[in-house]
């Protein structure tokens, strides 16, 4: 595979980890007063745990699991909303497989499916739009759901639609930004991270200037980051270079899929079909101030939330955590997922109580998966 | 978040509504080129681009790969050069 | 033979009359030439009567979308998938029988095309279908059509597969590439709309089976590595055994298109089902014999060693990553689903 397996050589593998730990000792970190690294992202967090990465890096570095799973930070009033609308008469509900199994109040959508609503996966909000072609006669609802790296996705579906006047398609909409949380995260007087490790396929879209603010304003490096082993080991040595030379920096370690300034076409569906929302609630984190975004009202008809008057459209809205689960905790760094009472006990994989369990991108689920409650505990 | 994967451009399958075929590792499937469609679509093809939910996000830059590649191909003459440096080292130590 | 003129089964194809007969003589019986037309078939063989010998019976229902897909169909399943299952525990499988539902609606083609593959196999696999049922249930009740197969091998006398006979130590082998048939489901739905050259390796393993006993007569078990994917079949080999399991990823064989189609969805290919991959554990010392076997037989050709039994970490199934980082392999939690993220 060109690009991938070239990018998963052992060999290199085991440089870079030589260097990892040679700059650690000089920075002088130790497993007892170990540096944090947050990697923003949940696809990072899976390649971490699928190649074993958080056991070969020195002990000084510790990997913290940041809030970049779109499931996972999503609400479950807005999993109980997605039911709502797959349960009216007509609709065809699709959806990514990912939020499928994510626990509502009631349902999750898998088990609204068993009930008898007509909810499909699909791969592509393409195949959604195809969908509402064929079905001229049925509603056809996406649920969109992603950061920057899926936005595009479906505000060029949504410029397809209009272009072809369909009027049986509309996308509920729970897309998120990724810089308004990491500034939520290093405003709380909490944080103990020493750098990022960034989101490289979000910053493909929005490019690396996004993140001047935390270089500049909280003078922490962020190494925008590949998904492939070597791409994140070079990208911790990074964060730890700048680190060892009191550098704060935004680095770029993706380049060949990264440009600087990101996608112009993505950028510019983006804004044409979308704008902030005043606040968005984050499942773990709150309400965070314009970090979420909504369907335009030149749109309008292509939004389900006021197709179906729901949501946001619907009112004031009140929120909601399952008792006892920390998930908000963990996803800020403050603890471990084997830290939450409720890990391995009222929340495991088969019946997930907080939503770091439900996606294989949550550290929870990505934790049990691969090991590390059964490594807690031995 | 955001599994992307990169993909060859193999045929443009609808100009009009910028669709192509793009083949991963033989898995052939039709993608939306919008984003990457800077030029004449015809000089997409043979192009590798990283797909994401059945759109071509970005084009990949095959210089800044090799230049990424180089960068850990010297990381690693270098390690081998300290481990070997450090292997003398304790090589003349042993003798003393 | 019967004329059956209809194109399509309709209930009254299942009401017990003369179009019920019709269907059955001219689909069914004259194609699977079961021995006599009593309602039940009646077995000898000499194989029984030798002392210790035992009886092994097996009974696996078959439901797949689409019916018909690249390298198969739910008839080459359902003989494959009930044949393995007894060869899998070292019997030498025999008798099978086929039991259909079939959805109001039906086309009698398909039907005949999935009765001919089912009477292909059980040739190929030495078996013979001895008896069978069909039912036809209202439009909407089943998807076309469902296949159930029961199976009766003998396993010859002294012969004990079992998984809680693995030793730390023990090799593990498979058979072939792993995931084909899981991407090639993937792929032949459409839903994702993926297209791939792959095909199912939907295949009987008995004579592989054989081959390797004869071989390596100490192997200690074998599980064929079906839904949940060779994932599954280790944890549940690790459980039953009380041993830990430690695989190699570099050594596990996956055709480039499996990988392709995993990184697409986002799925492990570990987990991924297969109808005609099995993974078996043999002693050390008759490793090498158990491979030269595998590999002289048509289903065995890409047989490999991919890992070991151990005494560390008893019930756990942990694969070595391909730089040298270990990572435990769980059992699935439900379904295996497509993701972006």
């Amino acid at each position: 595979m060109k690009y991938v397996t070239e990018f998963r050589d052992p060999k290199a593998a085991k440089s870079l980890l030589a260097a990892i730990a040679q700059t650690a000792d000089k920075i002088g970190v130790t497993r007892a007063k170990p540096l944090h690294i947050m990697e923003i992202c949940g696809g990072h967090t899976h390649a971490i745990f699928r190649y074993g990465l958080d056991k070969l890096v020195h002990e000084g570095v510790e990997f913290i699991h940041g809030p970049g799973c779109p499931v996972c930070v999503l609400p479950m009033s807005r999993i109980d909303e997605c039911v709502e609308i797959a349960r009216q008469p007509g609709v065809i509900f699709t959806t990514f497989g990912d939020a499928m199994r994510v626990p509502g109040h009631k349902q999750s959508l898998l088990q609204a499916k068993a009930a008898g609503a007509d909810i499909r996966m699909v791969y592509s909000p393409l195949d959604a739009l195809e969908l509402a072609r064929r079905n001229p006669d049925r509603e056809v609802v996406f649920f969109g759901l992603g950061f920057e790296t899926t936005t595009p996705s479906t505000a060029l579906s949504i410029q397809a639609a209009a272009r072809e006047g369909l009027t049986n398609f509309s996308i509920f909409c729970n897309h998120i930004t990724v810089p308004e949380p990491i500034k939520a995260l290093l405003d709380d007087p909490d944080m103990v991270l020493d750098g990022f490790i960034g989101p490289g396929h979000v910053s493909m879209v929005i490019g690396t200037h996004p993140y001047d603010f935390i270089a500049r304003d909280y003078h922490k490096p962020i190494v925008v980051a590949g998904f492939e082993p070597l791409d994140l080991l070079q990208s911790v040595l990074m964060v730890l270079t700048q680190i060892a030379e009191r550098r704060a920096e935004v680095e770029n370690q993706y380049a060949r899929v990264v440009p600087e300034h990101g996608n112009p076409v993505s950028l510019a569906a983006i804004d044409d079909v979308y704008e902030k929302r005043p606040s968005f609630e984050w499942r773990g984190l709150g309400e965070i101030d314009a970090s979420g975004l909504r369907i335009r009202p030149k749109y309008a008809a292509f939004d389900s939330e006021e197709k179906f008057c729901i949501g946001y459209a619907a009112g004031p809205r009140h929120f909601e955590e399952p008792e006892g689960c920390a998930c908000g905790a963990v996803m800020t760094g403050r603890i471990k997922p084997t830290a939450c009472p409720q890990f391995g006990r009222g929340c495991t994989p088969e019946m997930p109580l907080g939503a770091l369990m439900v996606s294989s991108e949550g550290a929870c689920a990505a934790y049990w998966q691969y090991g590390g409650a059964r490594a807690a505990a031995e | 978040m955001c599994l992307g994967i990169p993909g060859q451009i193999i045929a443009i399958t609808d100009p009009a509504r910028l669709m192509a075929m793009a083949d991963v590792s033989g898995v052939r499937r039709e993608v939306n080129i919008a984003c990457i469609a800077d030029g004449p679509l015809e000089a997409l093809i043979g192009e590798w681009a990283l797909i994401h939910v059945g759109f071509a996000m970005s084009r990949i830059d095959a210089d800044e790969a090799a230049k990424t590649l180089d960068a850990l191909h010297d990381l690693g003459e270098a390690q081998e050069a300290l481990e070997a440096m450090a292997a003398g080292q304790a090589a003349l130590e042993m003798q003393r | 033979m019967k004329a059956l003129r209809d194109t399509h089964v309709t209930l009254s194809h299942g009401g017990g009359g003369k179009a019920m007969r019709d269907l059955i003589e001219s689909v069914f019986t004259e194609v699977f030439q079961p021995p006599g037309m009593e309602d039940q078939a009646r077995l000898m063989t000499g194989a029984l009567q030798e002392p210790g010998a035992r009886l092994a019976f097996t009974t696996d229902s078959f439901v797949v979308t689409p019916v018909e897909f690249p390298g198969g169909d739910i008839g080459k399943i359902a003989v494959c998938g009930t044949v393995n299952d007894l060869a899998v525990g070292g019997g030498r499988p025999l008798w099978l029988s086929a039991a259909f539902i079939i959805e109001e609606g039906c086309e009698i083609a398909l039907l005949r095309r999935i009765v001919a593959s089912m009477a292909a196999e059980a040739v190929a696999a030495g078996v013979r279908i001895v008896t069978g049922d069909t039912k036809v249930v209202e439009r909407g009740s089943a998807d076309r059509v469902f296949v159930t197969t029961s199976g009766i091998g003998v396993i010859p006398p002294g012969r004990n597969l079992a998984a809680d006979t693995i030793r730390p130590g023990d090799v593990a082998i498979v058979n072939g590439v792993l995931g084909d048939h899981g991407a090639a489901i993937l792929a032949a739905r459409g839903d994702m709309a993926l297209s791939t050259n792959l095909r199912s390796d939907c295949q009987s393993l008995g004579h592989l089976m054989q081959a390797v006993l004869a071989a390596a007569p100490a192997t200690r078990a074998a599980r064929d590595a079906t839904r949940g994917g060779l994932a599954s079949a280790l944890n549940e080999m690790a459980e039953a055994a009380r041993v830990g399991i430690e695989i190699d990823e570099t050594l596990l064989p996956m055709r480039d298109e499996v990988r392709g189609v995993c990184e697409i969805l986002g799925l492990d290919p570990l987990y991924l089902a297969n109808e005609g991959t099995l993974v078996l554990f043999v002693p050390e010392d008759q490793a090498d014999a158990a491979l030269a076997a595998m590999k002289a037989t048509e289903a065995g050709r890409g047989a490999v060693i991919i890992g070991r039994a151990t005494a560390a970490h008893p019930g756990t199934v942990t694969m070595r990553t391909l730089f040298g980082g270990s990572r435990i392999v769980d059992m699935l939690v439900g379904e295996q689903l497509p993701r972006i993220c």
